[in-house]
Parts: structure tokens; C-alpha cells; sequence
């Protein structure tokens, strides 16, 4: 019952979408108030239809009612808690419904938080969203209804794959989705604007956020992913370069770009086209990242759900959406005339370099990802376009960015003198390349790349430190450092930003050239030496868990004569799945991880690998500070009194008179 | 029960990825196994090296790897002697033959044309406002009432 609820809401929701498309576009066309004005409630109503919907999903996921065909592939009555939730978006049907759950939740916030916008511009940016609705629920509903009975309801469920058994994983694809659909937000102001005929500094005010929240989810959900694939896939990677992770990366890299970008048109009211087509790709990546993760075209290790004819139907929306986009973007776009002018040196040229860095490199990941498509399709090759490619074709884009990104941010807007800004950054330089020494040093004889990009980790948050300060203006150090915490948080966050751009950047360098591993067959009870450590596999026990039996290690770790830890590596089987994990154990630090896997039976005792990997968790909190600075710079005064604004404004018919 | 599913488990336990029997004693020669490896694709997996993969067909590709570098070949040939028997497709580094050397031109050539562009634009912007063309430009009303303004 609950389930036909469920299915009914979807579908009143998509009778909704298409009423949103239609009425509020219309009505913003002719001028009629009223028409515009029902794109508010009826936002509101399609989140709600959906949110009952997916509540109806999730309540069969936790029943475990089999009679879905859904909760019969994906889940198993033993399943913790936690994974019967997950299960829901664990999944092609379910991961949709939560795709258009988060489009609904964005459309209905920009009715909600949208006051302060003008009525026209708002019923525009709602029809556009409406119209991504619309295309999304027709996919749902006649190509992937999660709501399908089965004739014969079994006893039990397939379980979910194992691997997404994870909290990680539990929580990544919300967070990408979050992201990738935040960007259809940027995308429907966009298109409003140019239906609008008109891009002022207001528009990039109120566009800034929605690409700054879209961005900030992504960075977590791609942090989050990789995290996942370092502890999970069982040799502590990071970053494969595979096609899935590929679809998340090239929307972060143009949604970068962007929130670059919108900064410009709103402070200096220039590149606006250029803001414009952004926004556009923004959405257009996202798009042809679902199309790569659905459709299946290109293989990679994370693709748990595809079908090629649904990639079908997704390439037919991307057609739809990017070809009216452009044609749009190519009849409108010189109406967009630049108000603020600026020189060849300024800090308008230096965010220009920024997203020429940014869309350059996004377009190298593109190609590289469907290079082998386009291989087999017309040059009848089969090839494979693999890490070493992108290392090679990718970093050196990410060396210039980084060398110049320090610079670039101090400069000033209009015309700017370099040596001006070079003097304060001094020692910041000084710093940077006394980190590469010393790392080079250390490394002995090892390729100078690392250490390099040591060096400019260094140089990054030292530059970003440097540029919080020179905003405290002149006076005694003393002042100064009283007057940091009063800066505005968009300064803040755009410090706090570029460090952590700078310390990612850090994890990944440190780990590619220190990291040390040691593979053996280790003898129950006999200790070996590996470093500063020394490793003692005492034991291996069956153990059962809730839904696997595993084969757990005890494996003793003392760090330099003091013991550290014991950690438990496991290899667990998924009877129900059929399918066999592994389970590092790791124990985290600040400076290194010490990572244990345990192998197969051998010679009389266990393959063991262990790894020592430095500075490996800068690599995610990183990610987490370029996220915190996403937030800080969202929190900024600017937007909180524009949306405070809207609550003062006193009604002036209610005002009684003297 | 738990007996047979632990018996199960272990035939369907996969191979491992570089298995201590696998590697050689002398640690320079290993070393170029590993980096080779590391540049070649496992045939039968999705997106994996053999030197991460744990499919049996990787494990006979790095002892095949190492056997050829005991044997003496530089880098060079080994990867030269898997192309050979496995075609391009084991190459995670696509080489530059052909239609390929668009993949690898493609990003500089880009950024290349992308600079030119936005010189061009912002030198032809900036150099408007030298001119005085555009916003910085009095109208004739405006020049008028600034007269009249100065005349006060």
C-alpha cells in the first residue's frame, strides 16, 4: 500500500514538473503575475510529492518488503540497519529517485530562500529547473521504476554488493548528488538570464551560492570516494583515473572555474558570457558524468549499476538540454556587454588564467576518459588510456595553476603593478623552496616531481597566509593580527580555500614519494622489521559478522620500541553475494598511516602486505578544509543580508499612519 | 555450516596482487617489475594494472614480466614483447602513433588557443578604455551638465 503511495506521489510530481514548466515560463514571457507566481507552491508541492515517495522506498527497504523487485536485488533481511538505508541509492532506480529528490529539494529552496530575487527572473529560474524535472521523472518512471512489484515475492533478498557496504560509501553518492544536481541550479539561472537578456552584478550575487554549495558537496562526495577506495580496494590507492571517478571530477573542475568566475560579474560586473557558458558546461559535465556511471560505455572498477539503453535516454536529455543551451547561449550572449573594464595585469586576468587552467585541464580528463570510445568507434582501435597518461597530460596544468594561484590572488582588481605583490610573497617562496629541498633531500635520489610539488604545497598555504594577512591593511603586527578575525568570511574562505587546495595537494605528493610497502609471508608468532616498525602477525581467527564470515588477523605493531597498536586486517566473505572483500586495517596518523592486508595461507603462514604511508590523511582533510572554506565564503555577510533583506522589508500598506 | 562457507571462501578467495612468491630476490630488478607492471593492464578486468589486479591472467603477466627482465630485456622490450602478444590495449600509457597524438596534443593545444584568445580580448577591452570609447566617455548631455555644474 505504502509502495503504490509511493509510486502515485512520483507520478502526481512529475505531473507537477511539467505544470512548472510550462505556466511560469509563460507567464514571465507575457508579463502575468499570477502565472509567474505559481512556480513557488508548486516547487514546494514536487519536493514534497517526492520526499513521500522516497520515504515510501525506504520504508520497504527497512521492512524488507520483497515483494519489490527493487528490496529483492539489493537487500537481505540481515543486513544492518544502515545498509538497508543505503541500499535505497545503492542501486540504478533508487539512486535516480534520490536524483530527483535533490533536484526537487534545490528548486523548492530557490522558491523558499529566492525572495529577494525579481518575480520574473525567479519564475524563469523555476521553469527551467522544472524542465530538468521533467526530463528526469519521464527517465524514472518509464525507464527505471523503482516501484516494481514481483509476481512471487522470494523468501529472502540478492543482498547488496558488498563492496557498498561501507559507512563511506553509504554516504558518497548523496553528497555527489548534491553536487552534481547543485550545478543544475547554476545552469537554470543561467538560461534565465539569458531568456532575460541581461547579467548584472546582481545575477553573479545570487548565482555565487548555489555554485559554491554545489562545489562544496562534490568536494566531500569526491573525498569522501577516494577515502573509500584507499581503505577499501585493498592496496591504498587514491585515485585510479577511472571513468566514474573521472564523471565526478570534471563537473568540480568547471564548477571551480565558475565560482572563480562569478566572482568577476559580481564585483566587476566583466566576463559575463564567458560566466554564462560556464554555468552551462557546469551542468553539461554533470550530465555526461550520470550518462558515463549509468550507461556502462566505459568500463571501470566502480560501475555497480548500468544498462546501455538507459545511457541511451540519458544522452537524448544531455542532447536536448546542451543543444537548446547553446543555441540559446549563441542567439543571446552579445546582448551581455562588459561594464568593467581591466588591464592585462589585474586580478580579472589572473581568475581568466584560472579558468582557461581549469577548463583546459577538465578538457583533458574528457578526452582522456572517452578517448577509448572514440578509438574503437573510429579508428578501430582498441586502446586504453590509463594513470600514466593523465599524470602525464593532467599535472602540468595543476604545477602552473598552482605557481601562479598565490600570485593571482593578491593582485589587484583593474591594473595591478606585479612587483607590488611579489615583495610580500617573498617568504612564502623562501619556504616553498626550502620544503622541496628538504624534501628532495630525504627522498634521496628519487624523481625531483614530488619534491617539486612539495615545494608548491608550501607555497600555497604559505601564500594563502601571506594574502589573509596583507588584508588587515597597515600598522603594528599586534593590531594587525587583532584585526584577522574581523575580516570578512569570504576572505577567510578564500584562504582558508586555497590551503587546503595546498595541503591536498601536500597529502598526494608526500604519499607518491615516501611511501615504502613490504611484501611477505609472514610466520605466526615471528616478528619482522619494516622501518622504524616492527610487525608480528600473532594470530588468525574465523570470525562471524552479521551477514559474512571473515578470516581476521591480529597483527602487532610496535613503532620504535614502544608497541602502537594491534590491528585487525580481514578478508570477509558475503555468503549471499557470493563474494569475497578484503579489509585493511589501518592505524591513522597525523604524519603516516600504518596499513595491514592480510593475504592467502601460504608456506605454512599468511601473505602479509604492510605499507607505510606518509602524510596520507592530508590528502582527504585537505579536502575537508578546501570544503570548509567553500562554507565560510557561503556564510559571508554579503549573502545573509541579502536573504535578511527580504525579512525586514516592513509591508507598506501595513504601516499604520500618525 | 560455518566450516563449509569458510572451505567456500577460500575457493572463491581471488589471487592477490604481487604475491611474495612472485617477486624476485634481487630488489632493483623487482623494482622495475613493479614500475612496469604498474603501466600495463590486466586484459580481463575493468580498469585495473596487473600489478593491482588480482585476476589469475595478471599474475601470469608479471611472472611473465619478471621473467623477462631476468632473462635481461630492458623496459623497453618487455613492454614491447607484451604489446606484441596482447595488442595496444594492455598499454595504460597509449603510445603516439596514429590518431593518438591528438589525445596528447588536445590539452596544450587548448590551452594555446585558449591564451591567445583571452590576451586578445582583454588587451582589445583595455585598450577601448585607453581610447576613451565606452563607460569612461562623457555623453554630450552629460559633458553639458558638467559644464553647467562647473559654471556654479
Amino acid at each position: 500500500m505504502i509502495t503504490e503511495l509511493g509510486h502515485f506521489a512520483l507520478i502526481l510530481a512529475f505531473a507537477v514538473s511539467i505544470f512548472q514548466m510550462v505556466v511560469p515560463l509563460v507567464g514571465a514571457h507575457k508579463g502575468w503575475t499570477e502565472w509567474m507566481a505559481v512556480a513557488v507552491p508548486a516547487a514546494t508541492a514536487q519536493f514534497v510529492l517526492v520526499a513521500l515517495s522516497f520515504i515510501a522506498l525506504t520504508i520497504a527497504f527497512v521492512t524488507s518488503d520483497f515483494s519489490l523487485s527493487l528490496v529483492t536485488n539489493n537487500s537481505h533481511t540481515l543486513k544492518p540497519m544502515l545498509y538497508k538505508i543505503s541500499g535505497v541509492w545503492g542501486n540504478h532506480e533508487g539512486s535516480l529517485l534520490l536524483w530527483v529528490l535533490i533536484l526537487t529539494l534545490f528548486g523548492a529552496s530557490a522558491a523558499w530562500f529566492g525572495g529577494n530575487l525579481p518575480p520574473r527572473l525567479r519564475a524563469r529560474v523555476l521553469g527551467v529547473q522544472s524542465a530538468i524535472g521533467v526530463a528526469f521523472f519521464a527517465f524514472i518512471l518509464f525507464t527505471s521504476n523503482p516501484f516494481l512489484r514481483l509476481e512471487n515475492p522470494p523468501m529472502n533478498g540478492a543482498d547488496l554488493n558488498p563492496l557498498l557496504q561501507d559507512p563511506g560509501l553509504a554516504f558518497h553518492p548523496p553528497f555527489l548528488y548534491l553536487g552534481y544536481v547543485g550545478l543544475s541550479m547554476a545552469f537554470s539561472f543561467a538560461i534565465a538570464a539569458l531568456l532575460e537578456g541581461r547579467v548584472d552584478a546582481a545575477w553573479g550575487r545570487w548565482v555565487r551560492p548555489w555554485t559554491l554549495a554545489a562545489w562544496l558537496f562534490l568536494t566531500i562526495g569526491i573525498g569522501l570516494g577516494s577515502w573509500w577506495a584507499y581503505y577499501e580496494l585493498g592496496w591504498g590507492g587514491f585515485w585510479f583515473w577511472d571513468p566514474v571517478e573521472n564523471a565526478s571530477f570534471m563537473p568540480w573542475l568547471i564548477a571551480a572555474a565558475l565560482l572563480h568566475c562569478a566572482i568577476v560579474v559580481e564585483k566587476r560586473e566583466a566576463l559575463k558570457s564567458w560566466t554564462i557558458l560556464l554555468a552551462i558546461l557546469a551542468f553539461g559535465f554533470s550530465l555526461i558524468g550520470t550518462f558515463i556511471v549509468r550507461s556502462g560505455v566505459i568500463t571501470s572498477v566502480h560501475a555497480f549499476a548500468n544498462d546501455p539503453e538507459r545511457g541511451v535516454f540519458i544522452l537524448l536529455i544531455l542532447g536536448i538540454f546542451m543543444g537548446g543551451a547553446f543555441l540559446l547561449f549563441a542567439l543571446r550572449a552579445s546582448a551581455m556587454e562588459a561594464k568593467g573594464l581591466f588591464g592585462l595585469v589585474s586580478r580579472e586576468s589572473a581568475l581568466v588564467v584560472n579558468n582557461l587552467l581549469l577548463v583546459v585541464s577538465c578538457f583533458v580528463v574528457f578526452i582522456g576518459t572517452i578517448w577509448p570510445l572514440l578509438a574503437e568507434m573510429f579508428l578501430d582501435r582498441t586502446l586504453s588510456v590509463g594513470p600514466p597518461f593523465f599524470n602525464a597530460a593532467f599535472n602540468p596544468f595543476v604545477f602552473v595553476l598552482a605557481v601562479i594561484l598565490p600570485i593571482g590572488a593578491m593582485l589587484p582588481w583593474k591594473r595591478a603593478k606585479i612587483g607590488r605583490v611579489l615583495r610580500p610573497l617573498l617568504p612564502a617562496a623562501v619556504l616553498a623552496v626550502a620544503g622541496a629541498l628538504l624534501a628532495y633531500a630525504i627522498a634521496s635520489g628519487q624523481s625531483a616531481l614530488g619534491p617539486i610539488f612539495i615545494g608548491l604545497a608550501v607555497w600555497l598555504v604559505a601564500g594563502a597566509a601571506v594574502d589573509l594577512f596583507s588584508r588587515t591593511g597597515r600598522g603594528a603586527i599586534r593590531d594587525r593580527l587583532g584585526r584577522l578575525a574581523r575580516l570578512p568570511r569570504a576572505d577567510w574562505g578564500k584562504a582558508v580555500g586555497h590551503a587546503g587546495f595546498g595541503l591536498t595537494l601536500f597529502g598526494i605528493a608526500a604519499l607518491t614519494t615516501f611511501e615504502t610497502e613490504d611484501i611477505r609471508v609472514a610466520q605466526i608468532g615471528e616478528a619482522f622489521t619494516f622501518g622504524d616498525y616492527e610487525v608480528t602477525l600473532s594470530e588468525v581467527r574465523e570470525v562471524e559478522g552479521p551477514n559474512y564470515v571473515s578470516l581476521m588477523g591480529w597483527v602487532d605493531v610496535v613503532e620504535n620500541g614502544r608497541p602502537l597498536d594491534t590491528l585487525h586486517p580481514e578478508r570477509r566473505f558475503y555468503p549471499v553475494a557470493g563474494m569475497p572483500t578484503t579489509e585493511a586495517a589501518i592505524n591513522n596518523g597525523v604524519t603516516r598511516d600504518v596499513y595491514v592486508v592480510l593475504g592467502e595461507a601460504q608456506q605454512g603462514g599468511f601473505a602479509l602486505r604492510t605499507y607505510i604511508k606518509p602524510w596520507a590523511n592530508w590528502i582527504w582533510g585537505g579536502s575537508i578544509i578546501m570544503a570548509l572554506g567553500g562554507l565560510l565564503s557561503l556564510s559571508d555577510r554579503r549573502y545573509r543580508v541579502a536573504a535578511g533583506n527580504r525579512r525586514r522589508r516592513p509591508d507598506p500598506e501595513g504601516v499604520p499612519a500618525e | 555450516m560455518k566450516r563449509l562457507v569458510l572451505v567456500l571462501m577460500l575457493l572463491a578467495s581471488p589471487l592477490w596482487a604481487v604475491e611474495p612468491d612472485e617477486m624476485l630476490d634481487d630488489p632493483a630488478l623487482e623494482n622495475r617489475a613493479r614500475d612496469i607492471s604498474a603501466g600495463l593492464r590486466c586484459v580481463v578486468c575493468r580498469n585495473e594494472s596487473i600489478d593491482e589486479s588480482n585476476a589469475e591472467l595478471a599474475s601470469d603477466l608479471r611472472l611473465l614480466v619478471r621473467e623477462r627482465l631476468v632473462e635481461g630485456d630492458t623496459n623497453a622490450e618487455v613492454v614491447d614483447y607484451i604489446v606484441a602478444r596482447y595488442g595496444e590495449y594492455v598499454l595504460l600509457r597509449p603510445n603516439t602513433e596514429g590518431a593518438n597524438i591528438l589525445l596528447w596534443l588536445a590539452g596544450p593545444a587548448l590551452a594555446l588557443l585558449g591564451l591567445g584568445l583571452s590576451v586578445g580580448y582583454i588587451r582589445s577591452q583595455s585598450r577601448r578604455r585607453a581610447a576613451g570609447d565606452g563607460a569612461t566617455k562623457l555623453s554630450e548631455e552629460e559633458e553639458a551638465r558638467l559644464r553647467e555644474i562647473l559654471r556654479d
